[in-house]
């Protein structure tokens, strides 16, 4: 059974060092079928794991010693249990379709081959993290899959835009993971251990203060890495990737890292309960932000990207106030419904000649039915309507909210899926139904290929029909997650809440389609401040710019040429400089002139002379 | 009483003239001092009771080199002045004063020790003469020999260096046959 | 009184001078010259030693200098001559072939 972690872990592997045989060379699509093919094996690999595990039975292998320093011993462990295994199976599942789908997205690049080299890559850190059993194999994991999402974000890196969103998102992910090095130090500090086994049993012995700090400190890793306030510019910006990069890593997995990481180590988040509620709340004001923020942008992959930021929010939620379980359902379907959008995303696009605003398209319906379809599919999981996905994992969600008595984060959270509800719409209306306006622009928008077509259906048919599986979800995992069921009193009140949420989703969705099919908003709303407010991202990236990078620049152009340049340099240069010169001055001792060299024949003799007086006094 | 006037006469004498020879700008002067300083020289080893190495001095190093030094002055131009462009002159002497303070310095504290052997030792009573006789064809003979075959090889040296058109004989030759054989040599 | 002591002065003065010589002149022939005061102060130091101690050696040494001396400058001569022969000019800035 060991051998299926392996599988598991090392085939995406061995799929990107294939890859990398070719990497210069023009495309070979062997590339991309090996690629696919050994994400499929990992993929049932991990659903065998899946399929396999057990209360008694989890799984825990040793690769190898790798770090045993000191005190310090850390061997590169992985396990499967109940956790791991879904994230396992969601990542690897989700990914394989993606490298199905991007052998027909990346058709005409020139540099096919590099493009499944760095997801392959990105899919084996991914893996490494969630399968690691200490921390610090989860921060390798961490790590792996920053500098993957920079690779892919700025695979197309002749465009200025893209190389500086790819800089953007390793900058700030990197800020964040000082964070979560802090915790990580202070973990060992106080524990003498790394591995989550070691850590968990202790964690109850120590004092609130020092368990804060280090639920503090991790958290702030994960707020990197799954972009909450305030380092969650990058996140749109990070669209500059091709589709599929966002589809797998901004929607299914790499974003995800952070709730993984809060899910993980929920028995040191559950002695902290404050830290728990911070988190939670962090999560709900970032759930309405983005929410608000996709609601008036007009580029097709933004608005996907907030959707995401704002489920993400929900999930922190969950986590914050302990069910950890319902975090990890919605983190497995949102995977779905969310890739399969970003998906259905690439089709338009590249129907549309990569055009990436709204107001150009419209009426593709006609032309594109199946990515209509599952685009729909897709939006109504997202916004959580029965039988969906989507509606089991979100409203647990806000029962749970409901249920901690968090009336206030229950209300933002309630906001917000009616907001999720008409943007989600607000989209699907303006790219597929309506006033055909590509036409104006002169776009000749076609069907997606028959193989993007089928990479996307799986991923629609758990979207539409994974919802089911959250009674077999929860036995499964609450294995090793704390049991949590929201209790509501009386218990009809659930059933009301349910049905208010559904109201508002719906209101949402109807207000959505009624607005679009009529013309929609006139341009006077682009005149209110508030339009502008949340056009221009809350003017925070403006902020950032003015506040941080540009003193930056100037504090290290400043150093540059200051110090670097005047003093480090200076002091090698000088260096150098001695020696030259001097050799130079020494050059005469061989320049062939008689005379200079009796002359120096005469310092050595004084030189002698000198030494026999000093050290050998006449008696 | 001599002993301190000969002495103190001669060595201001020959530090003069050497500074002569040393520091002079015309060549003449400085070939001139320096025979003359061998001269005074030799007057020292007269005042050491070195009769023997006295003579020898005057007629090897007074007459024998020096007048091989006055050949050498051919290649002079004596009537300019030897042009030399020193650099640091401060440099070299206050190398040189130094060099000399200190060997000063280590000649005039007592050196002598109550260990040395006497591996030669003069006898009494015989000339100075006739100790260098005896002690030069007994224990010296090995480099007595020695030296007389380098001087040979320089002799030879010297006239090998500066003869042309060796490989003729001219004794063995009557005048005719040498002179048509050294006209041939020359067209060559 | 006359110690072997103001002979050794006299010698380290001259050898003094000597080096003075060495250093100083760009002359070749010069050169010589001052090679030859070098030996000279030497010869007076072994003959003063050599009566301090009775003791014939330092004698015989400064003879031998001498026959050395002598032979050395035959040939020394010999190439000097050579030298000029080629270069017509026996300063020893002029002798250097390496660029330093």
């Amino acid at each position: 059974m060991e051998k299926y972690i392996y599988i598991t872990l090392f085939a995406p592997l061995i799929g990107s060092l294939f890859a990398a045989l070719f990497g210069d060379k023009e495309k070979k699509l062997i590339t991309g079928i090996f690629a696919s093919f050994m994400l499929l094996v990992s993929a049932f690999s991990a659903i065998y794991l899946l399929m396999n595990i057990d209360a008694e039975h989890t799984y825990h292998v040793k690769l190898m010693d790798w770090i045993s320093a000191g005190g310090l011993n850390v061997p590169f462990g992985f396990v499967a249990d109940q956790v791991s295994v879904i994230m396992m199976v969601t990542v690897t599942f989700v990914s394989a379709m993606i490298h199905i789908y991007s052998i027909g997205y990346m058709d005409h690049d020139k540099s096919f081959n590099r493009f499944f080299i760095y997801l392959s890559l990105f899919v084996f850190s991914m893996l490494i993290l969630v399968m690691s059993d200490n921390f610090l194999g989860l921060f390798i994991g961490w790590e792996g899959v920053g500098l993957c999402s920079w690779l892919l974000i700025g695979f197309w890196y002749h465009k200025d835009s893209a190389s500086w969103a790819a800089n953007e998102a390793f900058i700030m992910n990197r800020v964040a993971d000082l964070g979560m090095l802090i915790g990580i130090f202070l973990i060992y500090w106080n524990f003498g251990s790394l591995e989550y086994d070691v850590v968990f049993a202790k964690a109850s012995s120590l004092s609130i203060g020092t368990l804060t700090l280090v639920g503090i400190f991790l958290f702030i890793g994960a707020m990197g890495k799954s972009a909450q306030f305030p380092f969650h510019t990058w996140l749109a910006d990070a669209m500059e990737g091709p589709t599929p990069v966002s589809a797998l890593i901004h929607a299914a997995t790499m974003v995800t890292a952070g709730v993984f990481l809060v899910i993980r180590a929920n028995q040191v988040f559950s002695l902290i309960p404050e830290v728990g509620l911070f988190i939670a709340s962090l999560g709900a004001f970032v759930a309405v932000f983005a929410a608000s923020m996709a609601l008036v942008h007009n580029d097709l992959k933004k608005i996907i990207a907030y959707s995401t930021l704002s489920q993400l929010g929900y999930m922190f939620v969950a986590g914050g106030l302990g069910a950890y379980w319902v975090a990890l359902f919605h983190l497995m379907t949102h995977a779905f419904f969310k890739s399969v959008l970003f998906l259905g995303a690439g089709n338009v696009m590249h129907a549309m000649d990569d055009e990436l605003n709204i107001k150009k398209m419209g009426g593709l319906g006609d032309k594109m039915k199946w990515t209509m379809v599952i685009m729909t599919i897709a939006s109504l999981a997202l916004s959580g309507i029965y039988p969906f996905a989507g509606f089991f994992s979100k409203d647990k969600i806000l029962e749970v909210a409901f249920s901690e008595h968090a009336y206030i984060l229950w209300a933002m959270l309630w906001i917000g899926a009616g907001m999720t509800a008409f943007y989600s719409f607000r989209l699907v209306m303006l790219v597929f139904f309506g006033e055909e306006r590509y036409k104006r622009y002169g776009f000749h928008p076609h069907e997606a290929g028959a193989l993007m077509l089928w990479a996307m259906a799986p991923l629609a048919l758990f979207a539409t029909f994974g919802g089911f599986s959250e009674h077999g979800f929860y036995e499964f995992v609450t294995d090793l997650l704390p049991k949590f069921e929201p209790e509501i009193e009386p218990h009809f009140m659930s059933y009301i809440l349910m049905v208010i949420t559904l109201g508002i989703a719906i209101s949402g969705i109807l207000y959505a389609v009624y607005k679009y099919t009529t013309g929609g908003f006139s341009k006077e709303v682009e005149k209110y401040p508030v339009y502008k407010l949340l056009a221009n991202q809350y003017y925070i990236p403006a902020f950032y710019d003015k506040c941080i990078v540009k003193p930056y620049i100037a504090i290290s152009a400043f150093l540059w040429q200051k110090i670097d340049v005047a003093i480090v340099d200076m002091t090698v240069d000088a260096i150098a400089k001695v020696l030259y010169k001097s050799g130079d001055k020494a050059r005469v001792m061989q320049s062939g002139n008689l005379s200079n060299m009796l002359r120096l024949m005469v310092f050595g003799l004084l030189v002698l002379l000198l030494l026999a007086v000093i050290f050998y006094p006449a008696k | 009483m001599y002993e301190i006037i000969a002495f103190y006469l001669f060595s201001f004498l020959t530090i003069t003239l050497f500074s002569i020879v040393v520091f002079s700008k015309n060549a003449l002067y400085s070939m001139t001092a320096l025979a003359g300083g061998m001269i005074f020289i030799s007057g020292f080893f007269f005042l050491l009771d070195a009769d023997f190495l006295g003579v020898v001095q005057i007629i090897v190093y007074s007459g024998a080199v020096m007048a091989v030094y006055a050949f050498g002055m051919i290649f002079i131009d004596t009537a300019k002045d030897v042009k030399e462009k020193i650099k640091a002159k401060r440099m070299i002497y206050s190398f040189s004063v130094a060099i000399a303070v200190l060997l000063v310095v280590i000649v005039s504290s007592p050196i002598i020790s109550k260990n040395i052997i006497i591996s030669t030792p003069m006898i009494e009573g015989v000339g100075n003469s006739k100790m260098v006789g005896y002690i030069l064809f007994t224990k010296y003979l090995v480099p007595f020999e020695l030296t007389a075959v380098m001087l040979l090889v320089a002799m030879v040296a010297g006239i090998v260096l500066v003869s042309k058109k060796m490989d003729i004989s001219l004794s063995l030759k009557n005048d005719y046959e040498a002179k048509s054989e050294f006209e041939e040599g020359v067209a060559k | 009184m006359i110690t072997l002591t103001h002979y050794l002065v006299v010698s380290s003065i001259l050898f003094a001078i000597g080096l003075v010589g060495i250093v100083r002149r760009k002359n070749l022939l010069m050169l010589f010259f001052s090679t030859e005061i070098l030996l000279n102060a030497v010869n007076i130091g072994f003959a003063a030693i050599s009566r301090e101690f009775h003791d014939m050696t330092g004698q015989m040494f400064a003879f031998f200098i001498i026959a050395v001396a002598a032979s050395e400058v035959a040939v020394g001569l010999g190439l000097l001559v050579l030298w000029y022969k080629r270069k017509s000019t026996i300063d020893l800035d002029s002798m250097q072939s390496m660029k330093g």
